[in-house]
Order: structure tokens, then C-alpha cells, then sequence
């Protein structure tokens, strides 16, 4: 634990940075359970879908960083953090509910 | 870094269940030893009940007098407010943290931020904990209060079954852990029901308002394995924390020891057997204002100092000051004894805190200092601020709490002048194992100090009434003037003793004068001997010398009738001899 500042492991998908906006998303886990991996699955589905090249998913496995969880104020997981310019959201569960995704992400079309 | 072994052998082996102390003054008293180890405890209680100041002291007690460092998960207050909270009961939560001993972790989120998009589970919230737990190697845990996740996340029915999977988790860890819980309705212990996942032992604080005086309460609802008192403990927080304090008698068990100590007054000492009162003893000095109650209580506690013992003086009437220079009018000086930290005076009205707070208060004080002897003076301001039956209650333990100390202990009451001493304090007096009763003899305008030993169990003692004197050489007690209408004090012994002197004297001259007369009559009496006797020999000479004159008379008439006849001659013999005899015939 005596690590300075841990660097979280990330993989980067698609950076390819596009003109209006990128989509920081950092995905919360604790391990390779069932829900982290379909978290993972829906979330890049989505985004491919929906944000095609204009966003970064980096996932954090809470298990290897626990001191992040208290950083980042994580208690459910999994958690999706989206970094918007004016704030930043956290969406639980494993994002099976594709709405309320893109209700967080800003990017709902229709009521 | 690396978790502490599993270490528990701190506590005493206890039969049925290991206990973790909480170091909560009085609290490891009435639950035999403290919280189960290594399980689950609920704390529950209403805004304010003093949750989490509970929740705190047991973690920095752990971690400081247990060698058992904590983790701290707050849901609610930020980590600056935790330890300005901490600071209040004089803990220094920043300088435990930096010694590794306590980990504190603010759990903040806001539901604002938060949707839900699916199943989750708390996962993250246990990955916090272990982490935690494993920096500082904890075997104690304090989540304050988890049911604020209810606020913040979604979907109850997850949130339920993590809190249960969590509390598995924490007891599979050997942690011993405080959750606390919000109670916002009398039928339910918390919110959500999580008491449910807490089989172990459940305790609800309550800070109740009556009558205008704040009483806080715990009262332990479940301690499985675990005999505990049903009651309701009544506890206080203040500068140094909670001290909780069983409302019931901590039992009859204590020890009587057959000593005895001084009254500090060598006759008062003679009214009980010459030997004063037990060690360890609770005498009850009843009397209306100025009868010298404190002066009595003056003298035993000088008496203790100067055997060397430790005196804590309860002044709930008179400033320590004011009493000190009191004692010194009458030739007792207590001043040495303050240098000396013999004597300490602990004053208060008790009207700033309820009954309770003046119960516990005195409790620490006693646990500090160490008395041989208490004087509370006077009990009966206690009854400013509570009920008769309260005061009895709060007397009740603080007697039994002494007698297991066997500290020596005075408590003074004010009697109403006029009412009957005796009857309004026949509740407290039971109590109490020696009851001096000291009275104000009003007779001729004047009042007079007198005292009486109404009871002293287990002893012999007068049961005269002694009258005393209050002089600037301390207290002096008269001897017992048992006159025909009782005890007579002041100036009425004085005048009666006149009395008394008055009629011995003119008992005497009456005898005297009797003696006088009798003696007049006496010399009257040889007086008129005298005068008589004089008279008879008056009479006597008289006579006499009537009787010499006659007989002389006689003879002169013969000697002249014998002249007549011889110048006669003749014929004259007959008639003059009167016997008949012829002169002339014979011759």
C-alpha cells in the first residue's frame, strides 16, 4: 500500500478523440464477477452504438485498488463514473437498463 | 500493514460469551464484561440519543486501552465533524489516526448523482472495510449509521440483503462491530428493520425530557448468551464520555466491615458504643437549617484527614469557600487538608443537570479521587430538581455504590422547621444504616442545638438527647441534663439549675430556722425555768421568813404572858397555863 499514486489499470477502446465531446468512463468492479462482466458487455455495446469514437472506458477492479473505492466514493458496484464537463454522474448495477444509461450520459432522445 | 493475529485473549474468559470491553464507564458492569466479540452490536436510538459519540468511545477506548484499533465508516458526518465530535468528549481522533490506531472512511453519496441501472451489490462498500480493517489491523468496527444508504441507493430489497450479507461478513472476520440506527418511531427499533440481521445484541439509547430535565437512557433489548439487567440504564455524556450507571441496586452483596471510624467528635463517638460509626456505613444527618449539620460532618471529615484518609465533599448548597471559612469559626480548619489533596470539594447546584447527571457526576468524581469518605450535603436539593421517588431511586445506587467501595458516606438533609422531622424522611432514612438527628430546642425565646442517634444499626447506641455548643473550639457536647420535663438546653438548663440552687437554699434556711427556733424555744424555755425558779425562791424566802416571824412571835407572846404572870403571882395560874396543870398544887 505504499504506492504514491496507484495508476489504475485501463484499457482504452476507441480513442480516437472526436470534435464535440469525449466520453470519460471509468467502470467500478470488484472482480470478474457475473455483473462486472455484463456491466462491461452493455457498456460497450452502448457505447459503440451510441458514441461511436468519442469515448474512453477505463475499468477499475476495485479488488486490486481498494483505497480507489474510497477515492472515488464507491460503495455498489458495479458503478459507471461519467465525467461530464459540469459534473460528475455515477450510474449502479449492471447496466441492463439501457434508458437510464443514456438518461446519465446525457443522451436520452425520446421521454 | 499486515492484519494483526486474531488476538483475543484481552478478555477475562467470560462462560457463555467472549467479550469485548467498551471501556464505557459502567457499561462492561451491566453487560458483564462488554459487547459480544467479534459480532455484530446495534446501537439504535432517536436523533441526538448520543449514537455515535457511543459508537466513538468504544473505538477510542479500544484503541487505547485495549490495544484493539478501530475502523470508523461514517455515512453521515464528514471526517472534521467526527473528530470535532470526539474532541468534545476529549479524544483525539486525528493523533489515533496518525498512530495507525483508528481508521476513520466517510461514505458520501448522493442520490442526485445516482441512478440505477440494474443489479448491484455493496461489494465496493466491503472492499472499503477490508481495506480499512487491514491498514491499521482493526479488530473493531463502527458503521454510523449504515441505514443512510437507504437515502442514497436504490432498490431496498439489494440493499437489505447486503446489509444481512455484511454483517455476516464483519462476524466471519471476528470483528466486533457497533452499527447504529436511526429510530424514528417507538414500534420499530430502526428505520429499515436491519435489527433483524443482529442477532447478538441489540441496545437502544433514548433522551428523554421530564419535568424539564434531560435524562439520557440505555437499555439493552437483546444480549443472546449473555444474562444482563432488562432495566434501563440511565447515562451521561460529558467531557470525558459516557458513563452509563445501572438505575438498579448493583446488589446486597457488598462487604460490612466490623471497623469503625471516628465521628471526629469523642462524645458523639461514646453515643455509639465509643467507637463512632461502621466503616463503610451511610449515616443520614437530618436537622432544619442551622442545627449544625454541616459543623457535624465538619468534624468527621477532619477527623478522616488527619487519619490521612481521602474526604470528597459534595457541596450542593454553600461554595467550598464559604464553607471552609464556616468550619474555621468553629475551630476547624480544612485548608490544610485541600493543600494536602486530602480533601477535594465538588460543588454544584444540582439544578443545571437532572438527577442523573448529579448520580453519574458523583460516580466519577468517586472513581477519580478515591474517598474513604463522601458528604453530600445536603441531599435534599436534589429534590429541586427530581421527584421524592427519584431521589430515593438515584440515593438508592449511589448508597449501594459506596457500600461496595466501603467508602464512609454522610448525606446531610434540610428538614422543613415545623414539619415532623421524622415522617418526610422516613423514605431516605431506610437507606441509611445510621441516622443522627439534630434539633433545634426552641425553649424561652432562644434556640439550642441538640442532637440524637435515632437509629445505628448493628451497633449500641444512647438514645439520650444531647444538647451541644458550637465553639470556636469545634462542637462540645453537654453533659445530659435529664431534668423532670425532659432535656433541657440553653439558658433554660441554666435557669432551672438556678431554680433548683434557689430552692436547695431556701430548703437550707428553712431548716436552719428551724433549727433557730428551736433553739429559742429552747433558751424560752430555760428562760422561764429561770424566771420561775427565781420566783419559787422569792416565794420560798417569804414563806420562810413568814414562817420565822411567826415562831418568834410565839415566843415573844409566852415570854410576855409568863412576865404578866409573875408580876401577878397569885391567881393567875390556871388561867394561864393552858394545859390545865395546877402550879400551885405540887409545890
Amino acid at each position: 500500500m505504499a504506492k504514491a499514486k496507484p495508476t489504475p489499470r485501463a484499457r482504452s477502446l476507441a480513442s480516437k478523440p472526436l470534435a464535440p465531446k469525449v466520453f470519460k468512463l471509468r467502470l467500478f468492479v470488484a472482480g470478474q464477477t457475473a455483473k462486472s462482466v455484463r456491466a462491461f458487455a452493455n457498456l460497450k455495446v452502448l457505447c459503440e452504438q451510441r458514441l461511436k469514437d468519442r469515448y474512453e472506458i477505463e475499468v477499475v477492479d476495485l479488488l486490486e485498488h481498494p483505497h480507489m473505492a474510497r477515492g472515488n466514493q464507491i460503495v455498489a458496484v458495479p458503478t459507471l463514473e461519467i465525467q461530464l464537463p459540469q459534473e460528475v454522474r455515477k450510474i449502479i448495477g449492471d447496466l441492463s437498463n439501457t434508458e437510464r444509461v443514456l438518461v446519465g450520459l446525457d443522451l436520452q432522445e425520446i421521454g | 500493514m499486515t492484519p494483526k493475529p486474531s488476538k483475543k485473549t484481552r478478555a477475562p474468559a467470560v462462560r457463555t460469551l467472549e467479550k469485548a470491553p467498551t471501556g464505557i464507564l459502567g457499561l462492561d458492569e451491566v453487560t458483564g464484561g462488554g459487547l459480544p466479540a467479534g459480532r455484530p452490536t446495534l446501537v439504535s436510538g432517536g436523533a441526538g440519543s448520543g449514537k455515535t459519540l457511543f459508537a466513538l468511545e468504544f473505538l477510542v477506548r479500544g484503541a487505547t486501552q485495549y490495544d484493539e484499533p478501530g475502523v470508523f465508516m461514517s455515512f453521515e458526518e464528514t471526517i472534521p465533524d467526527l473528530a470535532i465530535n470526539a474532541a468534545s468528549l476529549g479524544f483525539d481522533l486525528n493523533r489515533l489516526v496518525a498512530e495507525k490506531k483508528l481508521f476513520l472512511d466517510h461514505v458520501s453519496i448522493s442520490r442526485s448523482e445516482i441512478s440505477e441501472t440494474g443489479e448491484f451489490d455493496l461489494e465496493g462498500l466491503f472492499i472499503r472495510i477490508a481495506d480499512a480493517v487491514k491498514r491499521v489491523g482493526a479488530r473493531r468496527v463502527v458503521l454510523d449509521t449504515i441505514e443512510a444508504l437507504f437515502a442514497e441507493l436504490p432498490n431496498p430489497g439489494i440493499l437489505r440483503s447486503e446489509i444481512r450479507r455484511l454483517f455476516g461478513w464483519l462476524k466471519q472476520q471476528g470483528l466486533t462491530t457497533v452499527i447504529t440506527a436511526e429510530r424514528d418511531r417507538p414500534d420499530k427499533l430502526t428505520r429499515h428493520g436491519i435489527e433483524e440481521f443482529v442477532s447478538d445484541c441489540v441496545m437502544v439509547l433514548d433522551h428523554r425530557i421530564r419535568d424539564e430535565i434531560s435524562t439520557r437512557r440505555l437499555r439493552i433489548v437483546k444480549y443472546r448468551g449473555s444474562t444482563h439487567g432488562t432495566n434501563e440504564y440511565p447515562f451521561l455524556i460529558d467531557a470525558h464520555g459516557i458513563s452509563v450507571l445501572p438505575i438498579s441496586s448493583l446488589g446486597l452483596d457488598h462487604a460490612a466491615p466490623a471497623e469503625r471510624v471516628s465521628t471526629g467528635i469523642e462524645r458523639l463517638d461514646g453515643m455509639m458504643g465509643g467507637k463512632g460509626y461502621y466503616r463503610g456505613s451511610s449515616i443520614l444527618m437530618s436537622g432544619t437549617s442551622g442545627t449544625g449539620k454541616t459543623s457535624v460532618s465538619a468534624h468527621f471529615v477532619d477527623a478522616a484527614c488527619r487519619r490521612g484518609e481521602r474526604c470528597l465533599y459534595f457541596a450542593f448548597e454553600e461554595s467550598p469557600k464559604q464553607i471552609v471559612r464556616n468550619m474555621r469559626s468553629i475551630g476547624i480548619d480544612l485548608e490544610p487538608w485541600l493543600r494536602k489533596d486530602l480533601l477535594q470539594f465538588r460543588a454544584a447546584r444540582p439544578t443545571y443537570g437532572g438527577i442523573e447527571e448529579v448520580l453519574l457526576v458523583s460516580h466519577k468524581h468517586i472513581d477519580r479521587f478515591e474517598p474513604a469518605i463522601v458528604v453530600v450535603d445536603p441531599i435534599t436539593n436534589l429534590l429541586t430538581v427530581s421527584t421524592l421517588g427519584e431521589v430515593r431511586s438515584m440515593l438508592t445506587r449511589l448508597v449501594d455504590f459506596l457500600k461496595t467501595r466501603q467508602i464512609t458516606s454522610i448525606f446531610t438533609s434540610l428538614t422543613a422547621p415545623g414539619g415532623s422531622l421524622e415522617a418526610s424522611e422516613a423514605d431516605i432514612s431506610s437507606l441509611m444504616d445510621t441516622w443522627l438527628l439534630l434539633k433545634s430546642i426552641e425553649v424561652g425565646g432562644e434556640r439550642n442545638r441538640a442532637l440524637y442517634v435515632l437509629k445505628s444499626r448493628g451497633m449500641e447506641h444512647s438514645n439520650q438527647i444531647r444538647e451541644f455548643l458550637l465553639t470556636n473550639h469545634g462542637l462540645r457536647m453537654l453533659d445530659v441534663y435529664l431534668g423532670p420535663e425532659g432535656v433541657l438546653t440553653g439558658s433554660a438548663r441554666m435557669s432551672q439549675e438556678g431554680r433548683e440552687r434557689a430552692a436547695g437554699t431556701s430548703r437550707r434556711q428553712e431548716r436552719e430556722g428551724r433549727k433557730r427556733e428551736l433553739s429559742r424555744k429552747a433558751q424560752i424555755f430555760e428562760a422561764r425555768m429561770a424566771m420561775l425558779r427565781a420566783e419559787f425562791e422569792m416565794d420560798e424566802e417569804r414563806i420562810q421568813q413568814r414562817i420565822s416571824e411567826s415562831t418568834l412571835l410565839d415566843k415573844e407572846l409566852l415570854q410576855d404572858r409568863g412576865q404578866m404572870v409573875r408580876s401577878r403571882e397569885a391567881d393567875a395560874s390556871v388561867d394561864t397555863n393552858g394545859s390545865g396543870a395546877p402550879v400551885s398544887r405540887k409545890r
